[in-house]
């Protein structure tokens, strides 16, 4: 329940629109869009996973999360003032960490799930 | 917009399609490795169109951003060689810099711009930089949990959930205020240390048998708030990608309290593992010990064998004697099954990871509701490792603490044989009715020793 009503709440804050500010309404409402057909398009791609692969389906969504990283190059190397370059800086190396260990180590564990045939032909080389 | 926006949208939209595209391709084992390489080559796209975005200021600015993507990969290259039985302390770290790589963009965004963003952009910032700090610390205490460099048990005072509230209404307050008045930058400094203490308070009192639950959690929290970082910054692949993991860890948070027949409440408030230390002993009788040689008989000449693993199996690092003697069995004739509880280890899928490194073939692999309709015709269940998952009572007691839960039913099983370390209670301090039953036969000793013994043992049959 908790997290509905934090979702609610991104909902809340993004639909106060009356004062939208420097956010054109066009813009904020497709943002919306894009918001709501992500967790529609994502609670049916990621409900067909099955629990034999959660735990790569957890460190790929991670590395995948490390999407991130585009907001960080951009802070860093815009190179404004030394606090957002470090903090830019910062968050650049912590999403990198994210998107390589991420990504390879889900390759690493979906390799080890392998056909019966296969273990076999390769136990016997 | 100018052709160099055009050339970065384009990626991003490529990257969003790879990205649900490669998480599609997880439905089965078969397609998950092309897929995932997929979403590699969709990140890849954006991070290069994103390398020629406007806004980037000279080669300055281009030192900076290879410095931190140079250091990261000398730090994630290494992270992802880590063993399979550090999986979960290693996904514990990797929320924790998801999120605080939201929660410094979020804070840099607002030193840059923070007098000219508007209300709604103010709004997603703050939620994205408390979500970030707040999971950036209690991922750090769930890795410290996990990897036993603190105590797992639940560490519970008087009082707690009245301290924890406080923080969490203080933080929300701070929030809510700093939103009427963004001139005030005390306010979101101190949110941001709110957030970072909550985190902390939100975790220690969760007992390790949970923390399925809480890293599905905290994966949802790093999600939704680099899905917030999207909104700040208009961007829709942020949202999008954000989204996605955010959802999925909300998805395997609710599956993964299913399979403890547990609200989310519960085990985020509940200290479970502390409270019912003292209502266990209401079960007596005695338990039976066999021996290495009857068990070795009993396997050798059974139709079918399935094994229950627990976390047992991953601290012992059994996982490859298992899989030599369920090969040894194998080539007897034996049917060998495993069956896999959803909350069994530390994470979800925890067991399937281990037992496909150490060989087993993913058909060998059973769910939690494939493997209970085949217990009652099989010879011999043998435990490793695992306690409450097996737990007789969550199905008969309803007076249980964990009355409910759904268990693989070994009992069921024509006998049992539980690998055990030593005659004490599990993690939860349960009392574990099937030890004592008829069926039941226990075997000491440490997990790893014992198998290999038991394959010796088979080979003399």
């Amino acid at each position: 329940m908790n997290y509905l009503l934090f979702t609610a709440l991104v909902f809340v804050v993004g639909t106060d629109a009356e004062n939208a500010g420097h956010i054109p309404p066009a813009v904020l409402i497709a943002s919306l869009y894009v918001f709501a057909l992500a967790a529609f398009l994502g609670y049916q791609v990621i409900s067909r996973v099955p629990p034999l692969l959660h735990t790569p389906l957890m460190s790929a969504t991670n590395a995948i999360s490390g999407i991130s990283l585009i907001g960080s190059i951009v802070i860093a190397g815009e190179h404004a003032n030394r606090l957002s370059t470090i903090l830019g800086t910062v968050a650049v190396t912590s999403a990198m960490i994210n998107v390589t260990g991420g990504f390879l180590i889900t390759d690493r564990m979906l390799k080890m799930f392998r056909k019966k045939e296969n273990i076999k032909a390769e136990e016997k080389k | 917009m100018t052709d160099t926006n055009y050339f970065l949208e384009a990626t991003y939209l490529i990257a969003s399609i790879l990205f649900v595209m490669g998480l599609k391709s997880l439905s089965h084992p078969d397609t998950a490795r092309r897929g995932m390489l997929m979403a590699a080559a969709g990140m890849a796209a954006a991070v290069l169109g994103t390398l020629f975005h406007p806004a980037i200021n000279g080669w300055q600015g281009y030192v900076w951003i290879m410095t931190g993507l140079a250091i990261g990969s000398a730090i994630g290259i290494p992270m992802a060689m880590v063993p399979m039985t550090a999986m979960p302390q290693r996904t514990a770290l990797s929320h924790a810099f998801g999120a605080l790589a939201a929660a410094l963009v979020g804070v840099a965004e607002f030193s840059l711009r923070g007098h000219s963003l508007g209300p709604v952009k103010v709004g997603a910032l703050g939620f994205e930089v408390m979500l970030g700090s707040l999971t950036f610390t209690g991922s750090l205490i769930a890795a410290a949990k996990l990897q036993e460099m603190m105590r797992g048990t639940p560490i519970q005072f008087k009082g707690q959930h009245i301290v924890n509230l406080g923080i969490f209404l203080t933080m929300i307050g701070l929030f809510v205020s700093w939103q009427l008045n963004t001139g005030a930058i005390w306010m979101f400094y101190s949110m941001i240390g709110c957030a970072l203490v909550f985190g902390v308070a939100l975790v220690i009192p969760i007992g390790s048998a949970d923390m399925p639950v809480v890293m599905s959690l905290l994966n949802s929290y790093a999600g939704l708030s680099s899905a917030s970082t999207g909104f700040v910054l208009s961007n829709n692949v942020l949202i999008i990608a954000g989204t996605l993991d955010g959802f999925s860890g909300f998805i395997l948070s609710i599956l993964m309290c299913k399979a403890m027949n547990r609200s989310m409440s519960n085990v985020l408030f509940g200290g479970f593992g502390a409270i019912i230390a003292e209502e266990g002993g209401a079960v007596g009788g005695t338990m039976r010990e066999v021996t290495l040689d009857d068990v070795a008989v009993q396997l050798a000449y059974a139709n079918q064998v399935v094994f229950v693993p627990g976390y047992g199996m991953a601290t012992a690092q059994a996982q490859h004697a298992v899989r030599e003697l369920g090969n040894l069995l194998e080539e007897r004739g034996v049917s060998v099954k495993y069956g896999i509880h959803p909350v069994a280890g530390r994470m979800p899928g925890h067991m399937n990871v281990l037992l496909a490194e150490a060989n087993v073939p993913y058909s060998s692999l059973y769910e939690m509701d494939q493997i209970n309709p085949e217990l009652p015709t099989t010879d011999v269940a043998v435990v490793i490792g695992a306690n409450d998952v097996v737990n007789p009572d969550a199905r008969d007691n309803p007076k249980s603490p964990i009355a409910g839960m759904p268990i693989i039913e070994v009992d069921r099983a024509r006998s049992v044989v539980v690998l055990k370390r030593g005659k004490g209670k599990g993690f939860s301090g349960l009392e574990n009715p099937l030890f004592f039953k008829s069926v039941t036969g226990m075997l000491y000793g440490d997990a790893k020793t014992s198998l290999t013994n038991l394959a010796q043992a088979v080979q003399k049959v």
